[in-house]
């Protein structure tokens, strides 16, 4: 695992963050979702100081980590890609769309290229099923996709 | 008291409301078929997650069947435990685990030991009805301890031991479905980790994913090799627990088997860690006595209470959780690697050897002495002070390897002059013999008269902790004895706030000491299997003609012979240690 150095201000901040939450060991959840926001993702350096300030053991953290998939341990890509898996995008072929996806930047759901341009995750509905199969880079939405499209979705970034 | 009157099988019961059917089953004798759940009083242990519904019994008026271990016993309840339904129920479920485990069975370390093998078979499967995909995790192979993770059936026994007994904090579920195991942060290897190589996960562990690393082939190698002089030493706790191994009753006591065993199996010298024992109890009593006699006479920089220090597991753990209390410990190296630093350097010029012609074998009940005689501080210029060590489970392995009935051994005695000990060595064993033994040889030193009574009934036990005060001719010496842990945990938290009255503490990993070890034979939840273990030790000490370690008189001769007195420089050298700040170095790598 690469080592990576959280800046003493932001060490601070998470302490912080901790206290918050009363160093309640029930609140870790709660806690990690901060942590989340103030970084984009959960590296091992992150976990470490949550785990020291929730007064809970550095494997509960990585276990509730990895149990939840809203949490990541990889940082997103500068442009993270969601698919939609919904029922409505599933019956019209987006499983299809995600393997052009993955076909085109090489990396699995879950991973980011190693310019760290792309990330690739799947997600469960985004309320626009009218427009199925869906796929959201960043803010924006593009309906109706097809494997086809995939080259030029991503020649746009 | 709040009764619940129920029938189980046709019979009736009254337990208290609140018990479990499973418990309450127990109580009339009928044994209902369990694989996650694991139960031992005393020793802090529950674990009953409900995870793998083998326990399953139906429950007149209830619709689908209940979790035996997580069900509470109602009034008026009528439960049975081995219906048709019932019964295929469990089929069922054990088949569906065995359908993602390994049929490893004929080649696998916990074959015969295993508790889902033991069901298969007394629930008579011969054919696994489903098929899917198999899980595979990554292994891991620590000095001490290996983990097969293929062969986890997820019944979380080793998060309670490790989690909620030992405080450690290694051990979680991670990851979900399919993919979720029991692992350390990160999915690192255990000797990346806070652990402390206890054991105790392996000696709850139902199945043959938690196991120790074994070096039985590493001794054969020593046997066969005619160049070395192997000798080889043998823990207190060992000789009142390998009799299990051959079918023996619980609190056999097989001293005198174990020596002819070892003697035949080909070892050079068969000694006795016993020895070492009292040599580590003329070190620390007179540590303890040198740090008593500072404070007593107004010396602020002293550290008091004193803490033993045999226990590698408890070692590891102080390094890791509480390095800020490191001069607190006594510096006296463990019984073990006493004897491997006398053998290396003592016995080996009293035989005309060099120490590399020398090997090393010991036999603990222990997984922590693996990883403990890989020390660095412990080796001579690459050559380290115990070669290798073996749990009592592979010395079982080693006599049935040589075809040797154990039972029917004749019995020998240990070879000199490292095989004499007294009865205050045996007792290292047990939680309290190391404090017990120690008051024995500190009285006499500090008061100078002879101690007629040498059984202290009060530091003897099983409660977790316990604390006594001994009179030392009008001198009040309070001790404090924790086994388990997390019960040295809330004793450390006492003394970091410096609010312990204690003036030396006895501290073991394991929950019993040294007879509840992690390397002991099986005890499958049996907190009886201990107790009768303990017992025999007290037995062999009242059997001891000499009680006091001082008295040894090998002891006597090792000091005047080699080491001068206790803590003279050589004994410095040779027999006292230092500890390391770990909480660093298990930060992710």
């Amino acid at each position: 695992m690469a080592k990576i150095k959280i800046p003493e201000n932001k060490v601070q901040e998470l302490k912080d963050l901790c206290a918050q939450f009363k160093n309640e060991p029930g609140e870790l959840i709660n806690v990690l979702h901060g942590a989340q926001g103030m970084f984009g993702y959960l590296p091992a350096e992150v976990q470490e100081i949550v785990a020291e300030g929730m007064n809970v053991s550095l494997a509960h953290v990585y276990g509730v980590v990895t149990f939840y998939s809203f949490f990541s341990m990889l940082p997103k890509g500068k442009h993270p890609i969601s698919i939609c898996m919904g029922t409505a995008c599933y019956v019209r072929g987006a499983e299809k769309v995600l393997d052009e996806f993955k076909r085109h930047l090489d990396v699995k759901v879950g991973d980011t290229t190693p310019d760290g341009k792309f990330s690739l995750s799947c997600l469960r509905c985004v309320g626009a099923c009218g427009l199925a199969p869906v796929v959201t880079i960043g803010e924006r939405v593009y309906g109706r996709v097809s494997p086809e499209d995939v080259k030029g979705i991503l020649g746009e970034y | 008291m709040n009764l619940a009157k129920l029938t189980i099988d046709n019979k009736p019961v009254v337990v208290e409301k609140g018990t479990t059917v499973l418990e309450a089953a127990k109580s009339i004798g009928i044994k209902i078929p369990s694989l996650c759940y694991m139960k031992m009083d005393d020793m802090n242990f529950e674990n009953k997650p409900g995870g793998c519904r083998v326990c399953v019994v139906e429950v007149e008026g209830r619709r689908n069947l209940a979790p035996a271990c997580k069900t509470e016993c109602t009034d008026g309840m009528v439960v049975n435990t081995h219906t048709v339904r019932v019964v295929n129920a469990r089929r069922t479920v054990v088949e569906l685990i065995l359908s993602d485990h390994p049929a490893e069975c004929l080649t696998c370390a916990k074959s015969g030991e295993c508790e889902l093998q033991d069901l298969a078979q007394n629930l008579g499967i011969r054919e696994i009805h489903y098929t899917g995909e198999q899980s595979h995790y990554k292994g891991d192979q620590s000095p001490a301890i290996i983990r097969e993770m293929d062969k986890c059936i997820m019944c979380r026994r080793c998060e309670t031991a490790c989690n909620e007994v030992q405080t450690v904090g290694v051990l979680s579920a991670v990851n979900r479905g399919f993919e979720s195991v029991v692992a350390p942060a990160f999915e690192m290897d255990l000797d990346h980790s806070v652990c402390t190589y206890c054991g105790q996960c392996v000696a709850v562990c139902p199945t043959g994913a938690l196991t120790e690393r074994d070096y039985t082939w590493k001794v054969i190698e020593a046997l066969v090799n005619p160049n070395k002089t192997v000798v080889v030493q043998t823990a207190p706790a060992v000789r009142a627990a390998l009799g299990e191994s051959f079918g023996m009753e619980p609190g056999s006591l097989v001293t005198g088997k174990m020596v002819s065993a070892l003697r035949k199996l080909g070892f050079d010298y068969v000694f006795d860690t016993d020895f070492a024992a009292d040599l580590t109890i003329m070190e620390e009593g007179t540590e303890l006595l040198d740090r008593l006699s500072r404070h007593l006479s107004g010396d602020k920089e002293v550290k008091l209470p004193i803490l033993t220090s045999c226990c590698p597991g408890w070692v590891k753990f102080f390094e890791h959780q509480f390095p800020e209390m490191m001069d607190v410990p006594s510096t006296a190296k463990s019984p073990q690697q006493m004897f491997g630093s006398i053998a290396k350097s003592y016995f080996a010029k009293k035989m005309n050897k060099k120490r590399e012609d020398l090997v090393v074998v010991s036999v603990m009940p222990c997984l922590a002495k693996k990883y403990e005689c890989t020390r660095e501080e412990f080796s001579v210029n690459g050559d380290p002070d115990v070669n290798v060590s073996i749990s009592t489970r592979e010395l079982a392995q080693l006599i049935r390897n040589a075809n040797l009935d154990f039972a029917s051994l004749p019995d020998e005695d240990f070879d000199q002059p490292l095989g004499e000990s007294s009865g205050a060595a045996v007792i290292f064993g047990t939680t309290g013999g190391v404090i017990e033994a120690a008051v024995r040889t500190a009285y006499e030193l500090h008061t100078g008269k002879h101690l007629e009574k040498v059984d202290f009934k009060e530091l003897r036990g099983m409660e977790g902790s316990r604390k006594a005060t001994v009179d030392f001719d009008g001198l009040k010496l309070n001790i404090g004895i924790a086994h388990g842990l997390g019960n040295a945990r809330k004793l450390l938290e006492e003394v970091k706030s410096g609010k312990s009255e204690f003036h030396a503490i006895e501290i073991m990993a394991c929950p019993g000491g040294c007879i509840g070890g992690g390397g002991q034979p099986y005890h499958h939840g049996n907190v009886d299997i201990l107790k009768k273990r303990q017992r025999a030790i007290y037995e062999e000490d009242k059997g001891k003609p000499i009680r006091k370690s001082h008295d040894n008189p090998f002891i006597q001769v090792l000091y005047k012979e080699f080491l001068g007195k206790p803590m003279s420089d050589l004994s410095h050298e040779l027999l006292h240690t230092h500890y390391f700040d770990r909480k660093k170095k298990a930060e992710v790598e």
